[in-house]
């Protein structure tokens, strides 16, 4: 029962933070980030806790950690909502817990906390830089106008994230992903007086909407065939599952378990920026880096993955290793062409932190592929392994802007982009912490062989697509993965490898150890997450260390899924592409001027890529505008205004008409007279009645109250009686 | 006390009156002294019903109503001076009597005709408590044209100075006075209707008292003035539907509440968007779904195509203004519709659990509704009062200047926007939950309205708190024009509502018992 105790708490200490902050310390900045650093501490130390805690536990899986309790009352029962931990949410507790906690600490660092404040800040705009005090002339990084602000933020998307993973239902599930929902609004829009993060902001949160009205569709679908929400009862129940996957729904030839599984899908297209959804998150970059890396990497785009991971039984229920579900088809589909698709966007990009954005879109296509031919256990490994390499690549990148960012203080040239990369080259030697850090970041991500994490995840998704003779999602992903490498290692090479090209790579700078800690503590994850998941019959060490995650994570599902066999074929597709993809960048990078190499060879391709394929500019014109249009014009000024109205004041006028003709027609010559006579008496009485008649409202006022009060006491003096 | 306790529903319903007398006999002109005595009176009627709210659960039930009250008023047609309430009309009295001191509170800075402003909000308060309390029918309808009068007046006399409107032919006529005499009539016209059928329920059934009809009329078969009775309760059933659908506003007949809720001042639109539009969807759930149980069913998709219809068309239009209060007006007219379409489920499917969700989702929206319409109204009037604007196109990157005032503008809008943890969330699901199973198409259609809901909410904190700052309003301190965060009167006007979004979005159980206790009993 303990455990469970502790489990209720993991969410509650960055709530706190959060009104602490925004209540009390807001005006002291370091009170603030202590609240907030140590609220993300001690829900971490809660998450170790329970981890270790699930770790002691023998078949974790059919003795998980589970407690709730009622929470509306509805007809004769109850909704009950609670939490429970078991091996997938406590492998998802693990790598937020850590993500977290290091986004938490390098923030202090990236908001310039102990530095003096700029001249020219304002609230809502990125720090400008100050004078040096004690070299006049010079121009430091100067702290954030709204440093304290940003830490409350964050603590409450922390909050929603942790929400989310400990849920025992989907309810709450929803709760902690909207929250996290309107966090990510705030902090993209955190330098709000800026229109690109403004529009940015909305953007996200409009696009995230739309895959979350769906979803909202599917939990109330899936409450009302159930009657339950919750995970345990709905998805290790084989009952209901099956009572849902051979039940019709309204929609021709799906089951409800696919329409179900379908709409929850489309929750997720949405918040892990699936295409056609995907518009929002590069546009996400307007918020500051550590926001980058907490959408990216601990939280948000993760929870998307968390979900349908969670959901897997129910998208997978009727699939007997033969065919896959409607849902499960979608998911390969949809997984596959974003993997490659974002991938290719990658390849054209210049700002650093767009790449990454672009590959985080590919790397979450890879694990929704991934679901979608079965393979559970490789596209949580691949959520783990990715969670740390990026967190670490999207801070390990903020680093460098950071550095960069000295320079152009340095020089006084702001309108050189310190987001750039080909602004950059040879930070190598400025930043060298940052360069080793982010050179692991991007090995793994490239699936360097056997060193780092993300090589054994994205191994075991090919192996997995190979041997289940999937062959097209093996080839797409294959694909993805050799561009992949071919970004990642574009990355490299325009930012630290080289000559600097400007006079600011030059006077760059490495950052303060709040920061490069962070950068260091998930590079060593980066790196050993993956050693949990080595396949067992691995040539030469398989076997040496046990394939543990495969074991725990299985117990999380009723039937335990079995692994892949060896086989010679993937393994050497994704040693060629991942090399292949790294060689052939560094080459045609290494001596890259201001202009991309690719840019030549492509042609008007490259500008397409460059343009993202154009889907901003489409989505404007077809629904943007549109809608628009449609509220403006029709909506209100036509249906509400002509048309609604226009009855209205024709029904006025005519009553008005009416009112006319008997004025003119019945009232003058008949009522007239008598009513002459009778005028002569109202005047006499009206006379008296002047008195009353101050034209004040309150004199009316008064006069009205009395007569109502009047026929109260005369009715209470009947009671009486 | 035992007077108390055996008046308790007379006692909250003529506080108010009783009080706006007091505020009108006041001596002197002193303005201040005035609101004060308003504002400690209208905490009164707040006192009486957490009385109530304490002693609901041991009070006696009679044909599930408590702490009824029942004396001679018309004995010549059978109407009695009845009161009773049940976790329906409790939970209604409660968000009346929480937002009316709250409203006298948000006019403190009223300084025109303030004793007459005053009594009127007060005598508004017992007029709408009245409906809620009413258990005979010509009661009911008595407070019900009652609420009407104050509120015309409110609008009228203090609503927004400026602007006209076209009407026909050139003729143009104040905006506000416009907007007054269409709330007015509207709803009046809609009253016709309802009172010939409550005269048509009296005649026939001999008695006004709703105890008695909920027996006899839904029960009454065979003919009725020569017509087959399903027919004249068709008839009846329509008349009562458009006056409670004209209140609400269902679409299409919701074009007087942007006008009134635009030119109405803060408090008015406060009052009018948090209580008067529940009054209609209160006379359905006590009067249209119990007396007409098979006409409700028989149109009930009817009733939620147009719910549908006020979701979808009410938040296009909303998302379509520049003009801040319009927009939160229109933004009622989206919120109401998921009210009436779990009131639709639960009229077609009623017995059901998920008719019970559903309509246990409508009534606590009504509330959720109240509490966020009204945060909303005020902060509009707020920063109104500040820039003497309410064009969101002459705003822009206030969240500078009023950080205050941002935050709370942004977790009001959030628990309009139906963010879960804040209370909006709870009950749309409900409702969402509850129609799907019955409405699965109109439930899926309304998701775009819900969408759109997003829209213009983020469209609101977007042109008002966010981009780069409109340098009208850069004024330094002392100088003209410039102006302050957020009050504390303003804060303590806030803070109720604030504290309720969060509390019922954490934990609505407290309240959605009593109301989930209630439609157990009205709808089985």
């Amino acid at each position: 029962m303990t455990t469970e105790i502790l489990i209720w708490l993991i969410p509650l200490p960055p709530l706190l933070a959060f009104f602490l902050i925004l209540l009390f310390t807001r005006r002291n900045n370091a009170l603030s980030h202590t609240v907030g650093v140590a609220a993300a501490a001690i829900s971490w130390l809660l998450g170790m806790l329970v981890f270790m805690a699930a770790l002691g536990v023998d078949h974790f899986g059919e003795h998980v950690f589970a407690s709730a309790i009622n929470w509306l009352p509805l007809a004769d029962g109850f909704l009950s909502i609670g939490v429970m931990i078991d091996p997938l949410s406590a492998i998802v507790l693990f790598f937020v817990n850590w993500t977290v906690l290091m986004i938490f600490i390098y923030s202090i660092g990236y908001h310039n906390f102990g530095q003096p404040k700029g001249d020219h800040d304002h609230p809502g705009l990125p720090p400008h830089g100050a004078k040096d005090a004690k070299h006049p002339g010079h121009t430091v990084p100067s702290v954030e106008p709204m440093y304290a602000r940003f830490f409350a933020f964050i603590a409450l998307f922390a909050f929603g994230m942790y929400t989310l993973v400990v849920s025992d239902n989907l309810l709450t599930l929803f709760v902690g992903w909207e929250i996290m929902g309107l966090c990510s609004y705030l902090l993209i829009g955190f330098w709000y007086a800026k229109p690109s993060a403004r529009d940015a902001a909305m953007k996200a949160f409009m696009t995230t909407r739309i895959g979350d009205v769906f979803m909202l569709l599917g939990i109330v679908a899936l409450y009302a065939a159930t009657g339950t929400l919750n995970f345990r009862d709905i998805l290790y129940n084989a009952e209901v599952l099956d009572m849902l996957a051979h039940s019709p729904s309204f929609i021709g030839g799906l089951s409800l378990a696919g329409l179900i599984s379908i709409l929850l899908f489309i929750g997720t297209v949405g918040k892990s920026a699936q295409w056609p959804l995907h518009v929002w998150l590069p546009d996400a970059m307007e918020g500051p880096t550590p926001v980058s890396a907490m959408i990216h990497a601990a939280t948000m785009v993760s929870a998307g993955i968390y979900m349908v991971l969670r959901m897997f039984p129910l998208i997978s229920a009727g699939w007997h290793h033969g065919e896959l579900t409607t849902a499960m088809t979608i998911m390969a589909f949809i997984g596959a062409f974003t993997a490659l698709f974002a991938a290719t966007i990658a390849v054209a990009q210049r700002d650093i932190k767009r790449v990454l954005a672009y590959s985080t879109i590919s790397q979450l296509g890879y694990m929704i592929a991934a679901l979608g031919i079965g393979a559970y256990v490789a596209a949580a490994f691949h959520l783990v392994t990715h969670a740390f390499f990026k967190a670490l690549l999207f801070l390990g990148s903020g680093s460098v802007i950071h550095g960069v960012e000295h320079g152009v203080l340095h020089t006084g040239d702001h309108k050189v982009d310190p987001q750039d990369m080909f602004n950059m080259g040879g930070l190598k030697d400025k930043m060298p912490i940052t360069f080793w850090t982010f050179l692991i970041g991007g090995l793994a991500l490239s699936g360097f062989p056997l060193l780092t994490s993300g090589f054994w995840s994205k191994d075991e998704i090919l192996a997995d697509a190979f041997a289940h003779g999937h062959f097209a999602v093996f080839i797409v992903l294959a694909l993805a993965a050799l561009l992949t490498a071919f970004y990642t290692m574009r990355q490299i090479t325009l930012t630290f490898l080289g000559k600097p090209r400007t006079k600011e790579a030059e006077h760059a700078s490495e950052n303060v150890p709040a920061m490069t800690v962070p950068l260091v503590v998930l590079s060593v994850f980066a790196v050993a997450a993956g050693w949990v998941g080595i396949p067992e019959h691995f040539p030469l060490i398989g076997g040496l260390l046990p394939n543990w995650f495969h074991h725990f994570l299985g117990g999380a599902l009723l039937e335990h899924p079995s692994a892949v066999d060896f086989n010679w074929i993937p393994l050497i597709v994704s040693l060629v592409v991942a090399l292949g993809g790294l060689g052939l960048g560094y080459l045609v990078y290494r001596n890259a001027g201001q202009t991309d190499p690719l840019r030549k060879a492509l042609g008007p391709v490259y500008t397409l890529l460059e343009n993202k394929y154009y889907f901003d500019e489409l989505y404007q014109r077809i629904f943007v505008k549109p809608a628009q249009a449609f509220s403006e014009n029709f909506s209100y000024r036509f249906l509400d205004g002509v048309v609604i109205d226009g009855l209205l004041h024709r029904a006025a006028r005519g009553a008005m008409g009416l009112g006319l003709i008997f004025r003119n027609k019945f009232e003058g010559p008949v009522i007239d007279y008598a009513a002459d006579l009778l005028a002569r008496i109202t005047q006499a009485v009206g006379r008296l009645l002047r008195i009353l008649q101050t034209g004040q409202v309150q004199q009316y006022l008064l006069w009205v109250a009395l007569v109502v009060f009047g026929g109260f006491f005369y009715y209470l003096l009947n009671i009486l009686q | 006390m035992d007077f108390i306790n055996q008046n308790i529903l007379s006692l909250i319903l003529f506080s108010p009156l009783l009080a706006a007398l007091v505020v009108l006999l006041l001596p002197g002109q002193n303005k201040d002294l005035t609101r004060r005595v308003a504002f400690a009176l209208s905490l009164v009627p707040l006192v009486f019903t957490l009385i109530a709210w304490f002693g609901f659960g041991a009070a006696p039930e009679v044909d599930g109503f408590r702490m009824q009250e029942q004396h001679v008023w018309f004995p010549a047609i059978n109407a009695s001076y009845h009161l009773g309430i049940d976790g329906l009309s409790l939970s209604m009295v409660l968000l009346t009597v929480i937002l009316t001191p709250l409203a006298i509170l948000a006019s403190f800075n009223v300084d025109d005709k303030v004793k007459a402003y005053m009594a009127l909000f007060l005598a508004l308060e017992t007029g709408m408590l009245g409906v809620f309390l009413s258990l005979d029918l010509l009661l009911f309808f008595v407070f019900w044209e009652i609420g009407l009068v104050p509120m015309y007046f409110l609008i009228d006399q203090w609503g927004s100075k400026g602007g006209e409107r076209q009407l026909w032919n050139g003729i143009k006529m104040p905006s506000r006075r416009y907007a007054a005499f269409k709330f007015m009539v509207y709803t009046m016209a809609g009253s016709l209707g309802l009172l010939a059928a409550i005269q048509m329920l009296g005649v026939v059934s001999g008695s006004f008292d709703l105890l008695a009809l909920y027996q006899s009329w839904p029960a009454l078969t065979g003919t009725l003035f020569g017509y087959e009775i399903g027919t004249v309760k068709a008839v009846a059933f329509w008349a009562f539907a458009v006056a409670f659908a004209i209140k609400v506003p269902i679409w299409p007949f919701h074009t007087w509440l942007p006008d009134a809720h635009t030119e109405a001042p803060t408090a008015g639109s406060m009052i009018l968007a948090g209580v008067l539009l529940k009054l209609g969807a209160y006379g359905f759930l006590r009067l249209v779904l119990p007396l007409y149980p098979e006409q409700a069913q028989q149109y009930a998709p009817v009733l939620a195509a147009l719910a549908t219809a006020a979701i979808i068309f009410g938040a296009f239009s909303a998302f379509a203004q520049t003009d801040f209060k319009r927009l939160v007006a229109y933004s009622s007219v989206n919120h109401m519709g998921f009210v009436v379409l779990g009131i639709a489920a639960a009229a077609f499917a009623a017995g059901t659990e998920s008719a019970n969700i559903a309509v246990n989702g409508a009534v606590l929206q009504m509330f959720n509704h109240g509490i966020s319409a009204a945060a909303m109204f005020f902060m509009v009037g707020i920063i109104y009062e500040r820039t003497h604007t309410r064009n969101l196109e002459e705003w822009g990157g206030l969240f500078a200047i009023v950080p205050v005032f941002g935050a709370l503008l942004i977790l009001s809008s959030m628990a309009s926007l139906g963010l879960p943890g804040l209370n909006g969330f709870v009950s749309e699901f409900l409702v969402v939950r509850g129609t799907w199973p019955i409405f699965t198409f109109y439930t899926a259609l309304s998701m775009l309205g819900l969408l759109f809901t997003g829209a213009y909410i983020l469209k609101g904190i977007a042109k008002t708190l966010h981009g780069p700052l409109n340098e009208k309003w850069r004024v330094a301190e002392g100088q003209a024009g410039h102006f302050e965060d957020v009050t504390r009167r303003e804060l303590l006007v806030l803070s109720p509502l604030v504290v309720l979004m969060l509390w019922l979005g954490i934990w609505p159980a407290w309240l959605l018992d009593v109301i989930n206790q209630a439609m157990l009993k009205i709808f089985g």
